[in-house]
């Protein structure tokens, strides 16, 4: 072992996180070269002050009881669930109800624009949420196959929608199958496809937010996502795809919606 | 009905027992990502709702990861609306004798000298405060969360050699500000002058 792999795995020795015998490769290098050993010394140390500090904070009281009530009330949950958003608005609105001079009508349609953006974002968060779950947990898919015959007959009775499954495989977009989510609170049908390394889940429902709200374009934690509303359905896309990929992915979406 | 009103309560219970344990986890990372003690109360409790609402959905990972990566996106949201500005720290500078005091010394540090003292708390949270994203969160994660890399790895959504490159920067970024900060120790001896800042 030389002194840039030693570097490189001198913190992992240093976490736990090496096997026995690299643990041995990079303790066996320090022990010849004093250089290394000094290193080593040095961020153990720092790494030992680190956790005899306790340095986790103790969440204070107030919070604690305010997080307790409410996961104890049912009543209160789809109210609080946008508070944060909401909260963080508080000058916004507070502005409207200290006497502008626009009239009540054009200060609520603003209410309701600025809180639908914030839903619509909040949706945006979770599908990019759900999308990296998928991944994660290894529960992509609930239904494997790039039958669309097989897998569109499987939604039936999960969710309240028959979400169009299409076969884009010609169009370089293999369809590799299906799976339950959540998103909102809500069973969301999720249909899963793949362009070469790269898996795309496009989620369909009756409705996700508070309406069909206008098509959406955004990348959130590196993840592009689309979202349009087509024949009374909500679609959303996620992918680490390139930008350009995925709206290709969705227009072929569109149009064999149409055709069908 | 009174089915369901029981199903929900027995839900919610097995939620609390679940999640709450963590709540420390969860609001030391909400205060180093958003660096202001209301934003991640707020957060927090974001957080919870939110998972609350995706556990019957929840199947593993290990619950505190679960609870950090949907505090890390609460989070996201919060900096999309903050848009560019950094917050600064408030994790104020030490004024006390916390900044005299030469609390780790390197290479040849003594176990003696890794005595901990509440004042080096203080210190180590300001300097690992100071770091930059996502050099801070990678520290907290590691050393304040104890999480593994494998689940740094999945909160973050960076593969995990690029866990391990953070961490080896973080460390060293923090071992120079550590060694400036006790550089900065005036020599014994006069109090130095109240009200001047670093």
């Amino acid at each position: 072992m030389n002194c840039d792999e030693f570097e490189s795995l001198l913190h992992a020795l240093i976490d736990g996180e090496l096997d026995a015998g690299h643990a041995r490769e990079v303790e066996a290098h320090a022990a010849g070269c004093s250089a290394c050993a000094d290193k080593l010394a040095s961020f153990r140390a720092m790494h030992e002050a680190m956790q005899a500090a306790a340095l986790k904070e103790a969440a204070p009281a107030h919070l604690r009881s305010r997080v307790e009530a409410s996961l104890t009330a049912p009543a209160s949950r789809a109210g609080a669930v946008h508070s944060f958003f909401r909260s963080s608005r508080r000058g916004f609105f507070g502005g409207f109800a200290l006497g502008s001079a626009l009239s009540a009508a054009v200060a609520a349609s603003l209410v309701l624009a600025v809180m639908r953006d914030n839903q619509q974002q909040a949706i945006a968060d979770e599908i990019v949420s759900a999308h990296i779950r998928s991944l994660q947990a290894g529960h992509l898919m609930d239904v494997e196959t790039s039958d669309q015959h097989t897998v569109k007959p499987w939604f039936n009775g999960k969710v309240d929608v028959a979400p169009p499954v299409v076969d884009l495989t010609a169009e370089g977009f293999t369809l590799l199958g299906g799976r339950l989510d959540y998103i909102d609170g809500e069973p969301v049908a999720a249909v899963v496809y793949q362009r070469r390394k790269h898996l795309i889940n496009l989620f369909v429902a009756q409705r996700l937010g508070a309406s069909h709200a206008g098509a959406l374009s955004e990348t959130i934690q590196g993840y592009n996502v689309r979202h349009w509303s087509q024949d009374g359905l909500d679609f959303w896309a996620t992918s680490d795809l390139a930008g350009d990929e995925l709206n290709e992915f969705v227009q072929k979406i569109q149009a064999a919606l149409r055709s069908s | 009905m009174a089915d369901d009103a029981f199903a929900d309560q027995e839900r919610m219970r097995r939620f609390r027992d679940a999640a709450l344990p963590h709540l420390d986890d969860v609001f030391t990372l909400a205060r180093y990502l958003l660096r202001n003690p209301s934003d991640a109360e707020d957060a927090v409790q974001e957080c919870y709702l939110r998972a609350l609402r995706h556990f019957d959905g929840y199947r593993g990972p290990a619950m505190k990861p679960w609870l950090l990566a949907i505090l890390r996106n609460v989070c996201n949201a919060e900096f999309a609306r903050r848009g560019k500005e950094e917050v600064p720290t408030d994790y104020a500078p030490d004024d006390s004798a916390a900044e005299q005091m030469p609390m780790w010394q390197e290479p040849q540090a003594s176990p003696e000298n890794l005595i901990v003292r509440q004042q080096e708390s203080a210190t180590i949270r300001r300097l690992v405060a100071e770091l930059p994203q996502p050099f801070r969160e990678v520290i907290v994660l590691r050393e304040m969360n104890d999480l593994s890399y494998q689940e740094i790895a999945a909160i973050a959504g960076v593969p995990v050699g690029t866990v391990m490159s953070r961490l080896a920067r973080a460390r060293a970024m923090l071992r120079s500000a550590w060694n400036a900060a006790e550089a900065a120790v005036p020599t014994p001896g006069p109090v130095t002058a109240p009200g001047v800042s670093p």
